[in-house]
Order: C-alpha cells, then structure tokens, then sequence
C-alpha cells in the first residue's frame, strides 16, 4: 500500500535518513502486518489444540467413518442409519445442490418474467410486477420461508383427504406425491430416442439459423423441436410395447404409498428461495434493460420489428452484459440462503452437518467441511457465471 | 446456527478458567451468595415451567426449592437459569448453575467425559411415542409407514433409528432442531408420530391444541434416568444433593408429609427421630455441612417425595402421569433410598 502512494523522485532517495525512505516503510509496514497475521493465526491454532486436550476431544476426520446412527428423511441417494457420517453429509450435501440447482433455475426465469414486466406498458402488469419486488425483496429470507411452510401445513389437506389432480398426483400436507416410473424391458430404446431427439434438434436449429441468415425466412424452430423431443421418444414408447408403467400412490395405512413424494420441507424452502431471490433478478433485469440505450429500441422499431421480438432479440441480449455479473451474487446468495432449511427440517448440509456435530462433538471438523463445502460450491458457480460473461460480452469487431 | 457453534468454541476456551475457579466447595460459595442457581429447562408443563408472573414450579423445580431449604431452611432462595438442551452442560461445566436439575438423563458420556456426576434417579422415564387416537394404533410395532417428528441431535433419534430398524418397520423422520418447531410441525398434522421421553410427551400432548384427540403408546424403548447432575470434584455437594432426594423418599417412606412433618417429631419411632434430627447428640446434619433440621425443612418447602410427583405430574397435576417405576420399592417401583443412620 505504502508503495503505492510513493511520489517521491528517485533522485530526492540520498538525501533523507532509512526512516524517511517511502519504500523502506512501505516493506517494513508490511512485514510487521504479515508478522501480527502470522501470530493471531498461530495463537488460536495454539489455544484450540490446547483447549481441545484439555477437554479430552479427540481430532480429526475419522469419525466421518464411524456409523450414523440416525435417519434421513429426504435423500437422493441409497442412505439408512448404518451408513457413515460421511454418506450421511454427502446426503445433505446433496440436498443442498438440489434446492440450490432448481431454485437458481425458477428464480431466473420469475426474475425475468416480473423484471420485464415492471417495464411494461400495461398498468396492471407493471403495478402488479411492482408490488411484487417490493413485498419480497423486503421480508427477511426466512420469514419467507415460514411462510411457505406453515401455508403448506396450514392449507393443504390431512392425508386421508388427499386432493386429488389430475395425472394421479395427490396434493397433501406431506407433500405432491406422483406416480413413479418404473422402466420395464425395451425402456432404454426409449432414452436412445430422446437423445437423438435431442441432438437431431441442434442440426435443426442450425439448420434454421443458416436458412434465416441466407433468405430471410423464419422457421417454426420451437415447434420443431417440440415435436422432435417429444414425439420420437413417444413413437418409440408405442412402438416398444409401452415397457415403462407408472408406480401409482395409493392411500395406505398413515399416508399414501407408492410413487414418489416431494415434502413439504423442500417445496417450502424451494418456493420461499426462488420467490425471495426473484424479486432482486427482477431488479436486476429492469436495470439491464434500462442500461440499453433507448436508442437501439427506436431503432428496432424504425425497421418494423415487432415490440415483443425487440425486446427477446435486441434489447435483452445486451441487456444480459450488465445482467450477468450482478445475477452472479444472487446466485451465490440463493445457495448459501438455503442453508434456513434448518428451520423448518429440510435435511440440507448444515441440518446434517448439524446433527453429526451433535452427536460426535466434533465441531471444528464439521465446521471447517461446512467452509469448504460452500466455498467450493459458490466459486464453482462463480466460473461457471465469469465463463458464462465472457461469452457473453460485446464482441468487438 | 454458526454463531450459537462460535459460542459453543469460545465457551470451551473459557471453560478451563470457569470450571477452575469453581471446582472449591460449592456449598460455602452458595452460602456466601445467599441463593442456589440453579439450571433447569425452558418450559417444559410439569417439569420446570414459569407462570405469567415469572414464578417457576415444577418437579425439577421443587428439587431446587427442597435444595435450597436443606441450606438456608427457606425454598425461596433459589435462582433459576433457563437452559436448552444444548447449553445445559456447558452451564454447568462452566459453573454458571450450581446444579442441573433438568430432566437429564444420566448416561455414561456424561458422567465421565462431560465431567459430571450423577447419582440419584428422580424419576425413572423412557422413550416413548404419542399418536392421535383417530389412527387406531394400539402399539408401536403398527407404526410402520408412519412419519415421525423428533428432536434432533438426542439420544432419542437414535433410539428411534434403532427401533424401527430392529423391528423391520419403516417410517419417515421429521426432524427439527427446536423442541418448539416439533410442537408446531406434530400439531399441524405433518408427522402421524410425536416420539420423545414418555414424561415429556405427557407434558407435551398438553401443550397441543386438542389434547384429547392425542394418546401414548404404552411401548417404551429406551431407559432414559433423570436426575439431577453436579460437577464432579466437589464431594460435599455431590452428598448434599443426593440425600435431599434420599431424604424426600424415605420422608415418603415413614409417611412424614408437609402437614405433619411437626407433629412426627414427637413421634417415637427411633427411625424417625433420628430422620428428623431430634435424636439426642445428633449428627445427621452437620456432618453434611448442614443443621440437623435439614430434612425438616426440606419436607417443610415441598412435602416428600409422594407429594411432589402428585403435585407436579402425577395424579393432583394436569400430567395425570402412574408412579409406575417411581413408585416406592415396598409398592411396586423402584425408587429407594440407603438407610439414614
């Protein structure tokens, strides 16, 4: 720092005492500084290591070995209380990249939605829009997600009055449960046929992109594509004798059983973080769009471009440049916000991490895995939205 | 969360000095403080629960109060210190409460590694489940499929995992953190299954906006002591408080009541002279480092042992909990206390 301000003409060097030498100061400023760091560091390393023998504590990560010993009660993949605490934390790790994916995911597409209409020339929609940003982005997080969760307790029906929807979907206060797949023989010609469904749709999007640019015609591009995802895996399904049936929920002995169920832990921590997040992307998104000059607007119009394709191909598009580095942060705040969960018992890292901690007393270990955990997850994401920006920026010809 | 596990750290690197500076005869401190402080739970209907002008009672509570009587010969000199479950044992280790008298069960993790000592059992409890009668289950083994809520972080999750996988019985937990989102989350219909200590969901079904519609399994899987917890180191203390309860069982047992605890002083019974300390020459209390009036008083603040659980959580109380194991061993229980000679 110290050397940084320095002005002073080589020349003048001579002249004064070592005392007086900016760049003498500035290096002895900073190796006092590096000194003091060095030594806080070292004495709470010291006392912990003391205070931790001192109450019999053993160290370490082996205990992420020994067997849990508790239950799970969302988790993606095959846990029981025989496990280790370590498949116990990658459960709710697990969790936690759940709630975080899909809740980054509808966040972004509400944000869109409500940014977008807060600038709409429809008074209803842009009040409505308004109203919307306001009511969520001022409520505490975890507000919101009480809210969520004691509506879905409050308001949805006792299991035995399960509502039923259409498709064999039950809607009650332990959560949706909705039929569950089960792939039977022949079912994986049906996955072949959705992914060269899905690979067939690239070359048609290339293909149409190539014929707009040579002769000015749109073609129907989503519809295609539509109609290639769904259908071909569709006429596959058919064609193979439909292999794959469907595990119906049906009311058993305290709730329903069979299919599969989403609680009502993560539908309420999952509404609450897209809902809340949402407000500040839409925040975010009327901004970006207010950056883009008014200008390449008139301009769009002036050639006849209708306002609704003005706004997806001219303004959004530059918009996304000053959209991207701020929707970074929300992205970040949204995962590391779902770790409320532990309020309303959704089984997130810090719920499971929680418990272990608990359990085994080793709450520096626990701790420090929480650090990581969620360092790594949020500079992950944050490569992923700088590589996203870089792609995104204006190309300068 | 990470500030309650910061305080948690911060606590262990005082507690060395804490727990140092305690560790002399806790009696003389308390007689030089004037009161007992004493650490219970936050509100738990029968056990340890405050009214609406901040007066605590309670069965725990009365073993302050009998505490403080067999010290200062008045109940009332007791402070009380409101703590969770978690911060419970750093509140005692750290010397923040006197003694512990919180529906803790007595395990051997805390006897030995946490550094306390625990020796009378004032009520023998045990895990066990409440359902809504609506159900139709009689007995714990038709519980399969059910959803269950439960504390986190206690030995009673553990104890559950362990039953249902025992009995090959399915089941889907609801965990929560706080004692009070359970209460919330069971009573807005989300678990069919509310598991805890017996004594607690006793207490608990209270607390439930329709108590009635609510009944307890009669299955108990798990020995859960409750008692009161000292820190070890300090002998004395550890005697005192384990023969005020001893005191208030054998009152029971020679039917010395809060009414006529004067009277029986004139009774002719050896025993009971010798119990009540007004045998000639007397030493039953000052060798505990109290006057030989202590049992009197102690009977004299809270009655004896029958008389507290009646009063409290049995059959003159809202719990309308059965004695069961407390009951005396010459009826039936198990609750018993060494001679006082």
């Amino acid at each position: 720092m110290a050397i940084g301000v320095t002005t002073t003409p080589e020349k003048s060097k001579p002249s004064g005492s070592i005392i007086n030498d900016p760049q003498v100061r500035g290096i002895f400023y900073q190796v006092v500084t590096v000194v003091i760091l060095v030594t806080v560091i070292y004495w709470i390393a010291d006392n912990t290591i003391e205070n931790l023998k001192r109450a019999n504590i053993a160290s370490g990560y082996g205990f992420l070995n020994g067997r849990a010993g508790f239950d799970v009660g969302q988790s993606l993949i095959a846990y029981t209380s025989d496990s280790t605490y370590g498949r116990a934390l990658v459960v709710g790790f697990v969790n936690t990249l759940l709630v975080a994916v899909t809740g980054i995911i509808t966040a972004t597409i509400i944000g869109f939605i409500v940014g977008i209409g807060r600038l709409s020339h429809n008074w209803l929609i842009a009040k409505l829009s308004l109203a919307y940003v306001e009511v969520f982005r001022n409520i505490p997080p975890l507000l919101v997600i009480f809210f969520w969760y004691s509506g879905v307790l409050a308001v949805l029906p006792q299991p035995r009055e399960s509502a039923a929807l259409p498709l064999n979907i039950f809607l009650n206060n332990r959560g949706i449960a909705f039929p569950k797949p089960v792939f039977g023989d022949g079912s994986q010609y049906v996955f072949y046929a959705f992914v060269i469904a899905v690979i067939a749709s690239f070359f048609v999007a290339r293909y149409a992109r190539i014929k707009q640019e040579a002769t000015g015609q749109r073609f129907p591009l989503l519809w295609s594509v539509l109609g290639l995802v769904i259908g071909l895996p569709l006429l596959t399904f058919l064609a193979t004798g439909s292999p794959i049936t469907f595990d119906v929920p049906v009311a058993g002995k305290f709730n329903l059983t069979g299919g599969s169920v989403i609680g009502p832990e993560f539908l309420s921590l999952f509404l609450a973080l897209s809902f809340y997040t949402a407000a500040f992307i839409a925040e975010i998104v009327r901004a970006g769009i207010r950056g883009v000059s008014k200008g390449q607007t008139e301009a769009a119009h002036a050639l006849g471009v209708r306002p609704g394709l003005t706004t997806r191909l001219v303004v959004v598009p530059q918009a996304m440049r000053i959209i991207i580095p701020p929707l970074t942060s929300q992205y970040l705040n949204l995962t590391k916000n779902s770790s409320l969960a532990i309020a309303i018992g959704y089984a997130d890292l810090v719920a499971v991490g929680g418990t272990i901690l608990n359990q085994t007393g080793q709450a520096i270990e626990v701790v420090s895995i929480w650090i990581i955990v969620y360092l790594t997850l949020s500079l992950t994401t944050s490569l992923l939205m700088n590589w996203f920006n870089a792609r995104m920026a204006l190309v300068e010809r | 969360m990470a500030r309650r596990i910061l305080t948690a750290l911060v606590g262990a690197a005082v507690m060395g000095i804490g727990a140092h500076a305690a560790s002399a005869a806790t009696l003389d401190d308390v007689k030089a403080k004037g009161f007992v402080q004493c650490g219970v739970n936050t509100g738990l209907a029968g056990f340890a629960a405050p009214d609406a002008s901040g007066n605590w009672s309670g069965f725990d509570v009365d073993y302050c109060k009998a505490i403080a009587a067999a010290i200062f010969a008045d109940g009332t000199k007791v402070k009380y210190t409101p703590t969770s479950a978690k911060e419970r044992f750093p509140a005692l280790q750290s010397g923040e409460v006197d003694v512990l008298a919180r529906n803790t069960t007595w395990t051997i993790n805390r006897d030995t590694a946490l550094g306390f000592n625990f020796r009378p059992v004032n009520y023998y409890d045990g895990q066990g489940f409440m359902v809504r009668k609506g159900l139709n289950v009689k007995s714990a083994l038709e519980l399969s499929g059910a959803a269950v809520c439960v504390q986190t972080g206690t030995t009673t999750e553990l104890n559950l995992a362990d039953y249902f996988k025992s009995n090959n019985l399915q089941y889907n937990p609801v965990v929560f953190e706080k004692l009070e989102e359970v209460n919330a989350a069971y009573d807005a219909g989300r678990c069919d299954v509310y598991t805890t200590d017996q004594s607690g969901l006793y207490s608990l079904r209270l607390t439930l906006s329709k108590p009635d519609d609510h009944m307890i399994l009669p299955e108990i899987i798990s020995k859960e002591p409750l008692g009161p917890a000292v820190r070890q180191g300090d002998d004395q203390w550890y005697d005192i408080i384990s023969w005020v309860h001893y005191a208030l069982i054998q009152a029971e047992e020679f039917g010395v009541t809060q009414a006529n605890v004067e009277e029986m002083k004139k009774s002719t019974n050896p025993d009971v002279q010798r119990f009540l300390g007004v045998e000639a020459d007397s030493k039953i209390g000052t060798d505990l480092g109290l006057t030989n009036e202590w049992a009197v008083n102690v009977i004299k603040a809270v009655g004896n042992y029958g008389e507290v659980f009646d009063r409290n959580i049995g059959a003159g109380s809202p719990l309308k909990i059965e004695r069961g194991l407390n009951a005396l061993w010459s009826k039936g229980g198990i609750q018993y206390a060494p001679p006082v000679r």
